[in-house]
């Protein structure tokens, strides 16, 4: 169900079908695996058995004596990078760490860690040759759990120069602990001791990963100039290529990054693994090299999001305002530093107006995958902790948990937990829509036949980004556009972008044709990630067919001899007094009059229009088994301007659908060696349609004032609420609260027995 | 960064642009453009806001006046 409140646009808010459908949906698009080339090679990685293990020797004589195989690389023959922050255009990153993930130097510091990196005539031989290398390993004492790795010491120790960043007071003290952060506000003390209720819980979250159907693919070739060009599947082409010329000490502009179409990437394909190897393997053997990651790869050796513990204590008075509110975050970073700790901090309570305050983050090194981007990440796993408790609170207190939510809710002006003061946001019409809908007042089914129901409510707030992006619109000489984007689209910003355009140039959104461009052929474009896309890259969009707009002007006005500033152009038809002439029309007379008419626009814009959402979950539970069902579901989000509706939907839906599976089932299950004992989709247990309800959508459109269409982000908030929202209902229905995720059938049978 | 501001968590300073504001931080908080500027820019880990807006102009972006300045972790999203 959409809400569209405005009528002002004729193209904007309508559903026209998807310019990219007929390719997919007949198989045609062209995705990462399927790039072949003429004498292409195949690359294959061999992978640390051990979750922490030195590497004393790698043999690899007996692989490149194997026929077929044409080389072999390891750590060592890549160029040493610093240690330290290093700033690279958008991104912060540590380049020797980044080099260490995508090849081992010293440690093997996670089971699948790459070792070493093969090229072959065929993807059999190489698998062949992975099996003849000889590694020499001294076994390390794994750290797997988050709270251990913090009191690690000796031969736990991930990084033996890590040093604790942010603390009060330096220190010397070998460390698992990355980086601590702390936000506060107020006295949180005095505010509990002016509480009527105060409820305090810790939390446990497992890893989790994005679960995106495509696994990670590259093809490289590199040529004798020093030039080299990489196809892959990527959120970020931009990034694909900065990252790998850092690795490979490049110059950025010698590499050119070819988006395949992407098979999902929620966060996780915004930085390189198998990129820079192929591209280092085609160097040394002076073929193109193609590789691809197996389902297991994927789960094992990319970057999932962080498991988590985390304390929350939250006080109130009796007519429901929250006095104060503390937590306490420590996340899994895997084996190297860059958690989302930092955002979990600054999103969590975001949606409260809250004068005592004080939130506390680690990010915690461990023997487990680096972790990487995932939908609002940070987000869920501390939204999680903090909703089930302001329920309880709210529970407590006898206040409707909307309600109380209401009573604290944040408005324009109020203060995030990081300090700047929210610009307008629609959180409380969330609130209210969510209590005036139909699915809030409806009535739960009676328990019947031992199954018990309940339901829950929970809220989520994601920041949204900006970020640099670049977008030109050209004139067909037929009077259709194209608009040129380097975002590669992951969610629908083809029919986006090309709907804004079509909504200035006063064309129909069919009539132009969305294109994804290579990194040679396009201005810089920040990752797709953030969800940023439509708002940023739609921003270089509406700029640049505003250009197009322009120089159409001039050019007609050169056909009636007249200044452009006397002709006007409306719904696609250019108007001089009582003359008038269609772009159809103009853009046939384009050689006449100046010339092809092509719109450009870079922008790094501000105004970023943050996100919230309010969810409401009915579930059914068998106590005996803990199997819990989700009956109906219904996610209430202001959406800023839902450009296509039906894509806003789908990211809601989908962002629903992944934490449905985070609440309920998925996690990373490791054994006491640290070896992942699930790394494939039959036992990591990412939800069916089979599992999942229709879930229901309420767009509401409360358009961001900075941007000219009113759009907000909407890919990423989604996700922060669903755990939460089913652990409520899950009280709702049984008694008790659940503080681990995921909330699986053990734990919840578990949880019933020890509260009989 | 409160280490640096002897405990503070705010305080009031003048600019005409982002990279006079700091300077006069670090006249009265010594080590804060350390803290917070890499090789003549704003170091990727620090975002800005001013009056709620987060800014993308660096050192030499405007202050008017009277502005609420937050100097917060950068972040960036999936």
């Amino acid at each position: 169900m959409a809400t569209v409140q405005e009528a002002k646009f004729k193209v904007i808010g309508t559903r026209p079908i998807r310019h990219d459908g007929v390719d997919k949906v007949t198989g045609r698009a062209k995705y990462g695996a399927d790039i072949s080339l003429p004498g292409l090679l195949h690359g294959k990685v061999l992978r640390s058995p051990h979750a922490h293990a030195r590497i004393k020797s790698i043999d690899a004589s007996a692989a490149l004596k194997l026929p077929g195989v044409k080389a072999v690389i390891t750590g060592k023959d890549l160029p040493e990078l610093p240690s330290g922050a290093q700033q690279m255009g958008e991104m912060v990153i540590n380049p020797r760490f980044l080099s260490m993930n995508v090849l081992a130097k010293d440690k093997a510091l996670y089971n699948g860690h790459a070792i070493a990196a093969v090229a072959a005539t065929s993807p059999h031989i190489a698998e062949e040759a992975l099996a003849l290398i000889k590694v020499e390993y001294e076994v390390l004492p794994a750290v797997l759990d988050v709270r251990q790795s913090m009191a690690a010491t000796g031969a736990q120790i991930l990084h033996a120069d890590m040093r604790t960043a942010g603390t009060p007071e330096p220190s010397d003290k070998e460390t698992n602990v990355a980086n601590q952060v702390r936000f506060a506000r107020g006295d949180v003390e005095a505010g509990f001791k002016a509480a009527a209720v105060v409820v305090e819980r810790e939390f446990d979250t497992s890893m989790v990963h994005q679960g995106y159907i495509e696994p990670h693919n590259a093809v490289a070739q590199y040529n004798s100039d020093g030039h080299g060009t990489i196809w892959c599947s990527t959120q970020g082409t931009f990034s694909v290529r900065e990252l790998s010329a850092h690795i490979l000490q490049m110059p950025v502009g010698s590499i050119k990054v070819v988006p395949a179409e992407i098979g999902g990437g929620f966060g996780g394909k915004t930085t390189v693994y198998l990129e820079p190897l192929a591209l280092f393997l085609s160097r040394k053997t002076g073929k193109p090299v193609k590789m691809v990651m197996s389902r297991s790869e994927v789960l094992r050796a990319t970057g999932p999001t962080s498991g988590s513990h985390i304390k929350c204590k939250i006080g109130a008075t009796k007519d429901g305002k929250i006095t104060a509110a503390q937590m306490w975050l420590a996340y899994e970073a895997g084996a190297f530093p860059g958690s989302p700790v930092g955002a979990g901090c600054m999103t969590v309570l975001a949606p409260y107006a809250l004068e005592n305050l004080q939130i506390d983050g680690f990010d915690v090194v461990l023997n487990k995958p680096k972790t990487c981007a995932y939908r609002a990440p940070g987000a869920t796993n501390a939204s999680f902790a903090a909703e089930t408790v302001l329920d309880e609170v709210a529970e407590k207190l006898g206040i409707d948990p909307i309600e109380f939510r209401r009573i604290n809710g944040a408005k324009e002006g109020t203060a995030q937990p990081a300090g700047p003061q929210f610009r307008r946001i629609g959180f409380l019409e969330t609130l209210e829509a969510a209590k005036n809908s139909e699915h809030y007042k409806s009535q739960l089914p009676k328990a019947t036949n031992g199954k018990k129901y309940g339901r829950g409510v929970a809220s989520g707030f994601w920041f949204n980004a900006g970020m640099q992006s670049t977008a030109t619109v050209s004139i067909n000489a037929d009077g259709t556009a194209n608009v040129v984007t380097g975002s590669p689209d992951i969610g629908g910003s083809r029919a986006s972008c090309a709907m804004i355009a079509a909504e200035v140039l006063g064309l129909k959104a069919e009539q132009v044709n969305p294109v994804v461009a290579d990194t040679d052929s396009i201005g810089h474009t920040d990752v797709t990630g953030g969800s940023r896309v439509t708002f940023a890259t739609g921003y270089a969009v509406y700029e640049a067919a505003q250009e197009a707009v322009k120089l159409l002007k001039e050019r007609a006005a050169v056909l009636w001899k007249t200044k452009p500033e006397e002709v006007s152009y409306q719904d696609g038809v250019a108007s001089f007094g009582q003359e008038s002439m269609p772009l159809k029309q103009l853009a046939g007379r384009l050689a006449r009059a100046g010339g092809p008419v092509t719109g450009s626009a870079s922008v790094n814009p501000r105004g970023i229009g943050p996100a919230f959402a309010t969810h409401i979950v009915d579930v059914e539970v068998d106590p005996e088994t803990g199997k819990v069902d989700v009956l109906r579901y219904t996610a209430i989000q202001d959406v800023g301007k839902a450009i296509h509706p039906s894509y806003v939907e789908g990211q809601i839906q989908g962002g629903v659908a992944q934490g449905i599976g985070w609440a309920l089932n998925e996690e990373y299950f490791y054994d006491d060696n640290g070896v992942m004992r699930n790394s494939g989709f039959l036992d990591y247990r990412m939800p069916t349609t089979l599992d999942l309800p229709m879930i229901d959508t309420v767009l509401l459109e409360v358009p961001n004032p900075g941007h000219p269409v009113g759009i907000r982000g909407v890919g990423e908030v989604p996700i922060v609420p669903p755990p939460a929202a089913i652990a409520n209902a899950l009280h709702n229905a049984l008694g008790v609260r659940l503080e681990q995720l995921p909330m699986s059938p053990p734990k919840i049978v578990k949880a019933v027995l020890e509260k009989k | 960064m409160r280490k640096l501001t002897r405990g503070q968590d705010r305080t009031t300073a003048t600019g005409a642009t982002l990279g006079e504001l700091i300077n006069d931080l670090d006249r009265q908080f010594p080590g804060f453009r350390e803290r917070v500027v890499e090789h003549g820019d704003l170091a990727g880990s620090i975002a800005v806001s001013i009056n709620g807006e987060v800014i993308t102009g660096g050192l030499s972006e405007p202050i008017p006046a009277d502005s609420e300045i937050h100097f917060v972790p950068a972040i960036a999203g999936g």
